[in-house]
């Protein structure tokens, strides 16, 4: 039996995390995977952490990835990304959006934010890269499309003709942002925007 | 043709191919999105129910017309609606009756993780579960099948990692109903007087017998045969984890979980060397199991409480744990809760009940909240409505001594739900309490349905609303105040007033959800500091905005910020603050 790939996607309410993973999970399927996708949702989430699991292969069961068991980590907020390492493995591929959404605790002033977060992850990992989806998504001309700038650099990694990864996107989103969304998926794509990586 | 489809999805898509004529829920995480999938489908009557007893009772009023009705609720709504159910059992129905439980192992979103499998048992009603969303769909059409054909409600039992996780569906067409509408009077079979149901209770015996006898050759429960060193028994998303973390051994996956195919189990017990049974939550296949004489492990290796994953399944049967992870690269995380809105209008009330050191009642709803800090203002939440109920016992426990020391606090939804007859008990056996109605028109914590209050129903079409005022005068309530809960002054001074009133009040606090679809108005512009005149003192951050940061000084005292992007300008802060140094210009930007 062929391999399962496994993506986790990470990063708070309101961020598009939840939305990415759909429209990665739909690919997966019109690429001729089978596909689950699971995440949890319902109490109120504006502000809270949310995580997607996304498991693509020939054949897959659990709808959720084991701990350990992470391909590619795609995290849109940096202390995100924290609480997710016990599912990496050491050659996970980890995309972390160089984004800080400060959590209540810290705005209260009773904890810290940490500090360094890129610059470990780094050193552990040798896969890792800080990308700057929100640059991108300034340059399509909408920073609420972070986002779909960020599928478009995760594109990268798959052998997946383009076309369904645009068709994809014209088919989910609501016709009058079609094109801003395929604008910031190229840029996304093609343009480097990595901020720093694994020596 | 093949959808990506979450199981509640699924599930709606299974009703319309099923023939479903009526069908009804109250909201309820993880179940919330099926009735939301149904209004997708023509020719399917859908409601939010008050509550899910009324849902179930028009379940079965649709079934004895001889439609099929699907009725969906989360795992506790079917306390709610176990009277009916328990009765309906003996009834049998005439169209098929599916009623969905969603249950929440984990709790990620409730307040117990009861396991609804009991309920098939102690019902004597069959339960199918389905381990994938295309199961889900296919496993509505079976449970109409043996509905109509055992003539029995059937449960169809989900968990949230199936209700909320995607598949791959392949999708047909609706089939025709079997069962013509049509009412015919019937009193042996729906009249439960007690020599009725005396007749009607061997029929149910009778009935699980041959629902066991069904289950030995049922398509659904599937025997893999693989490596016999070790089998498992599985079902639902138990069965995807132990697969995923065993997929060469033998499996009897069962898509049916009441009544249990025991023979089937007695034959794939004999062929394994070694039998776990892969549960998450209560022992429930293992104790029938084990009543029938066969030996099988579970609940000695696996957890009772909480949520299974592969690891589980793996860590239980190598005895095993993973091998410790390199060590944390950052020690203690700040964590990220849920949170009220910024501008949420249950944020003052709850300030206010903090101020005056109440003892407050409260139960579900994105008010509780409420109970986390920094506005610690909930002392108890145990189910739908229950606040009221605990605010009498409270004031009659305590009298007179207790007067002016409890609030009970409960949403528009939730006062529709289950606490009009609290405020009954209140008014017809004298008592004194305080009940705060939280009104922001819609049913916020699931996702904003509508409710009876709103003025709308599922699908959008306008239609009555109750006056909540008017019903709580009617139930005999001689002091009910509404309240504008973005006035703290006026809040603090009408809480005061009521709860020292030595008879019972409400205090209607109506305001909508900052996230209502309709009506949607901005409350005001982003607030400023003026940081010159923010003294630092932290008043500000007693409210636990999300928008208002505590951003230390160099050197000097740390000051208040408010973040222009979440700020919706409630100015609630401003009116706490004690410099007058939140304004709507001149200050600083944060």
């Amino acid at each position: 039996m062929d391999k399962v790939t496994n993506i986790l996607m990470v990063g708070v309410g309101g961020q598009g995390v939840i939305l990415a993973s759909e429209i990665v999970a739909e690919v997966m399927m019109r690429a001729g995977f089978d596909v689950k996708k699971n995440e949890v949702h319902g109490m109120a989430q504006r502000g809270g952490s949310v995580n997607s699991h996304v498991r693509f292969g020939s054949k897959v069961y659990s709808p959720v990835i084991k701990k350990g068991e992470v391909d590619i980590l795609l995290s849109f907020e940096q202390l995100e990304t924290m609480r997710y390492l016990d599912f990496l493995k050491e050659d996970s591929i980890i995309l972390v959006n160089n984004q800080k959404i400060v959590p209540p605790s810290v705005t209260f002033g009773t904890d810290e934010y940490p500090v360094n977060i890129p610059e470990l992850l780094a050193e552990r990992y040798p896969k890792f890269v800080l990308v700057d989806a929100l640059n991108a998504a300034r340059e399509a001309g909408s920073i609420k499309v972070v986002n779909i700038a960020f599928i478009g650099f995760l594109s990268r990694y798959f052998d997946i003709d383009v076309g369904i990864w645009q068709n994809t996107i014209s088919s989910m989103l609501p016709p009058k942002i079609v094109e801003l969304n395929l604008r910031v998926f190229a840029i996304g794509r093609e343009k480097n925007y990595s901020l720093l990586a694994s020596p | 043709m093949k959808v990506l489809l979450s199981g509640n999805e699924a599930i709606a898509r299974g009703a319309y191919e099923a023939g479903v004529k009526v069908a009804t829920a109250y909201p309820g995480t993880p179940s919330t999105e099926i009735l939301e999938n149904v209004i997708n489908y023509k020719g399917i009557y859908a409601e939010w129910s008050p509550n899910e007893k009324v849902a179930l009772e028009v379940g079965i009023g649709a079934a004895i017309a001889g439609r099929r009705a699907l009725v969906a609720m989360k795992h506790v709504g079917v306390n709610v609606a176990a009277d009916p159910l328990f009765t309906a059992s003996y009834t049998g129905v005439r169209g098929g009756l599916v009623i969905v439980t969603a249950d929440d192992p984990e709790m990620h979103s409730s307040q117990n993780e009861q396991d609804n499998r009991n309920y098939a048992k102690f019902a004597k009603i069959p339960m199918l579960e389905p381990s994938d969303s295309q199961e889900a769909k296919d496993f509505v059409k079976l449970a109409f099948e043996i509905s109509e054909r055992f003539d029995t409600p059937v449960m169809l039992r989900t968990t949230t990692r199936i209700s909320h996780s995607k598949s791959i569906v392949e999708q047909s067409e609706p089939q025709r109903q079997s069962v013509e509408g049509k009412l015919e009077k019937q009193p042996e079979k729906f009249v439960m007087l007690p020599q009725n149901a005396r007749i009607r209770h061997p029929i149910v015996e009778e009935r699980v017998g041959r629902l066991a006898a069904f289950a030995e050759n049922f398509e659904k429960n599937e025997i893999e045969m693989q490596d016999t060193s070790f089998g498992v028994i599985a079902s639902g998303a138990c069965y995807q984890y132990a697969k995923e973390s065993f997929p060469e051994q033998s499996f009897l996956k069962l898509g049916m979980v009441y009544p249990l195919p025991i023979e089937m189990i007695r034959k794939f017990a004999s062929q394994v060397t070694k039998l776990y049974v892969f549960e998450e939550l209560d022992p429930f296949f293992e104790e029938q199991i084990k009543s029938f004489g066969i030996e099988v492990t579970g609940k000695d290796i696996f957890p009772l409480c909480g949520e299974f994953n592969p690891s589980i399944a793996e860590e239980g049967i190598r005895r095993s744990s993973r091998k410790e992870g390199k060590k944390p690269l950052i020690t203690s995380l700040p964590p990220r809760p849920p949170n009220m809105c910024p501008g949420c209008p249950h944020r003052g009330v709850f300030y206010t009940l903090k101020k005056h050191k109440v003892f407050v009642t409260g139960d579900i709803g994105c008010y509780t909240l409420g109970a986390l800090s920094p506005l610690n203002a909930m002392d108890t939440c145990i189910c739908m409505g229950a606040g009221i109920g605990h605010a009498m016992g409270i004031d009659k426990a305590l009298w007179p001594e207790g007067l002016g020391k409890v609030v009970a606090v409960i949403g528009d939804s939730t006062f529709l739900h289950s606490g009009i007859t609290g405020i009954l008990d209140i008014t017809y056996n004298r008592g004194t309490c305080t009940v705060i109605i939280l009104d922001n028109r819609t049913t916020a914590m699931t996702g904003r349905q509508e409710h009876p209050g709103t003025g709308y129903t599922i699908r959008g079409e306008e239609t009555k609303s109750v006056d909540i005022s008017t019903l709580c005068s009617a139930l005999g309530v001689d002091h009910v105040k509404k309240v504008n809960p973005y006035d703290l002054e006026q809040l603090d001074s009408v809480l005061k007033e009521e709860i020292h009133r030595p008879e019972a009040s409400v205090i209607i606090a109506e305001a909508p959800c900052v996230l209502q679809r309709r009506d949607k108005k901005p409350l005001g512009k982003p607030l400023m500091v003026d940081e010159s005149k923010c003294s630092g003192c932290k008043t500000c951050l007693q409210i636990g905005c999300p928008a208002i940061e505590w951003r230390k000084g160099e050197n000097k005292k740390g000051k208040s910020f408010i973040n222009q992007v979440l700020c919706v300008g409630c100015d609630m802060c401003a009116q706490i603050c004690k410099e007058d140094a939140i304004t709507k210009e001149n200050g600083h930007n944060g």
